[in-house]
């Protein structure tokens, strides 16, 4: 109960400060239009499967930016700070659900922008768009450990680029395969699969990152 | 003396798998010819590389158990060497594509996936070099390592399965072990596999001896 107590806590303390801090955010919804316009400017009405990849490559580098961001923003002192409040692992989780909140927010935004000005190929909306919250959290996930590399690093976004983009390939393959079912109607052999491998992969992710997290934090 | 043993065993197996794998005979198949010998040469790569990460990442456990720097040296080091093996591995699987596929790189999944293994632990060296205190870099590092080590099952093991290849012993084709009908091969293979294991880590010890002894210098 306690420590539910503290990650809803954390998670809290994250949102309160993006409230209060609000041009970080607007930043980033800034940040995912402008290249969604530049997607726009250079292509109009692209193909289904370059509308399907463009769109999870946009979704990659927003969730780089978001991510890398909310751990930037924590300086040496603050994470003592947190140190003497709550155990390592609490820390992490309170910071992957908090990623998990602002990428399936930001997944949806990149989603509705890609709708207005990209055209709309998708003829199963429902289920793009719960793909679209699967695909935005799992790489709030993911980046959430290779962002606390990076900031112990003291460099962030092209570090977790160059750190991020290999570990995630096999991700954005099993998410551009799935979501390719919403723009046609194909037969996806092997789709509930698929799915299975998506969850797992992301249930082995975060025990990695909870595991290797406390070796981080320690100063 | 008894230590050499192994160096021997490994001078003696290279030069069998070096001799009997250009000079024995081989079944001779369509299309594959005389290139099947790329087994003696192509898998062990991909085994010892595969063994050296291992290494390199049970050292990394180990350095964030213990916090001893030696064993953050065998991580660094069993890395360094399996990333070479790794691309001796990519250059002979791109020589022999090159005779049997027609082109040294077709996008094929194996490839890929090979290339974006080598990628992640390209990124290691250089998430290493950003630091400048030693214990700093070693256990940062270490975190990445096992990281890296353990998203590499994914990419090698699962997605290479979920797509078509053209690689013997997926999509369809015949492993070497559907060729080889009268076990000609393996007389070659499995010593060639233990030679270049065994080469593997002949090399990871020396370079890991060389760095013990500057850390020795450094922090005496």
């Amino acid at each position: 109960m306690h420590t539910i107590r503290q990650i809803v806590g954390l998670v809290k303390k994250d949102l309160m400060l993006e409230w209060r801090q609000k041009y970080t955010f607007y930043g980033l919804l800034l940040y995912a239009a402008s290249t969604v316009f530049v997607m726009y400017m250079l292509l109009h009405q692209p193909a289904d499967k370059v509308w399907n990849a463009l769109f999870w490559i946009t979704l990659l580098f927003i969730s780089v930016n978001a991510v890398a961001k909310s751990f930037l923003q924590e300086t040496a002192g603050r994470m003592l700070f947190y140190h003497q409040l709550c155990s390592p692992e609490v820390f992490m989780i309170g910071k992957m659900l908090y990623h998990v909140l602002l990428m399936a927010f930001m997944s949806v935004v990149c989603w509705l922008l890609y709708l207005w000005f990209l055209g709309n190929p998708l003829i199963k909306l429902g289920y793009f768009v719960g793909i679209c919250l699967l695909g935005g959290s799992s790489l709030g996930i993911a980046f959430s450990l290779l962002a606390a590399v990076a900031s112990r690093a003291g460099q962030s976004a092209a570090l977790m680029a160059i750190l991020g983009f290999p570990i995630m390939i096999p991700l954005l393959l099993l998410l551009t395969r799935v979501s390719q079912v919403a723009f046609q109607e194909v037969y996806q052999p092997g789709l509930t699969k698929m799915f299975w491998m998506l969850g797992s992969l992301d249930v082995f992710i975060v025990a990695l990152s909870l595991i290797l997290y406390p070796f981080l934090w320690k100063n | 003396m008894k230590t050499y043993w192994w160096k021997a065993l490994c001078v003696v197996l290279l030069l069998y798998t070096l001799i009997a794998g250009l000079l024995m005979p081989v079944p001779a198949k369509d299309i594959l010819n005389e290139t099947i010998r790329n087994l003696h040469f192509h898998v062990p790569m991909w085994f010892t590389m595969i063994i050296l990460f291992g290494i390199s990442c049970v050292s990394s456990i180990q350095y964030l158990s213990s916090g001893r720097l030696q064993k953050d040296i065998v991580a660094v080091q069993s890395a360094n060497v399996g990333l070479l093996f790794g691309i001796l591995g990519l250059i002979t699987g791109a020589i022999w594509a090159n005779y049997t596929w027609g082109a040294p790189w077709s996008d094929d999944i194996k490839q890929l996936c090979t290339a974006i293994a080598l990628l992640m632990y390209f990124a290691y060296f250089v998430l290493r070099n950003s630091f400048t205190d030693l214990d700093k870099r070693a256990r940062v590092s270490a975190v990445y390592n096992i990281f890296a080590f353990a998203m590499l099952f994914p990419l090698l093991f699962i997605i290479p399965r979920m797509t078509d290849s053209l690689h013997p012993g997926n999509g369809g084709n015949p492993a070497f072990s559907q060729y080889d009908l009268d076990n000609e091969l393996r007389k070659v293979f499995y010593p060639a596999v233990i030679a270049w294991m065994l080469l593997g880590l002949w090399i990871t010890e020396i370079r890991i001896r060389m760095r013990m002894l500057e850390l020795k210098s450094l922090l005496s």
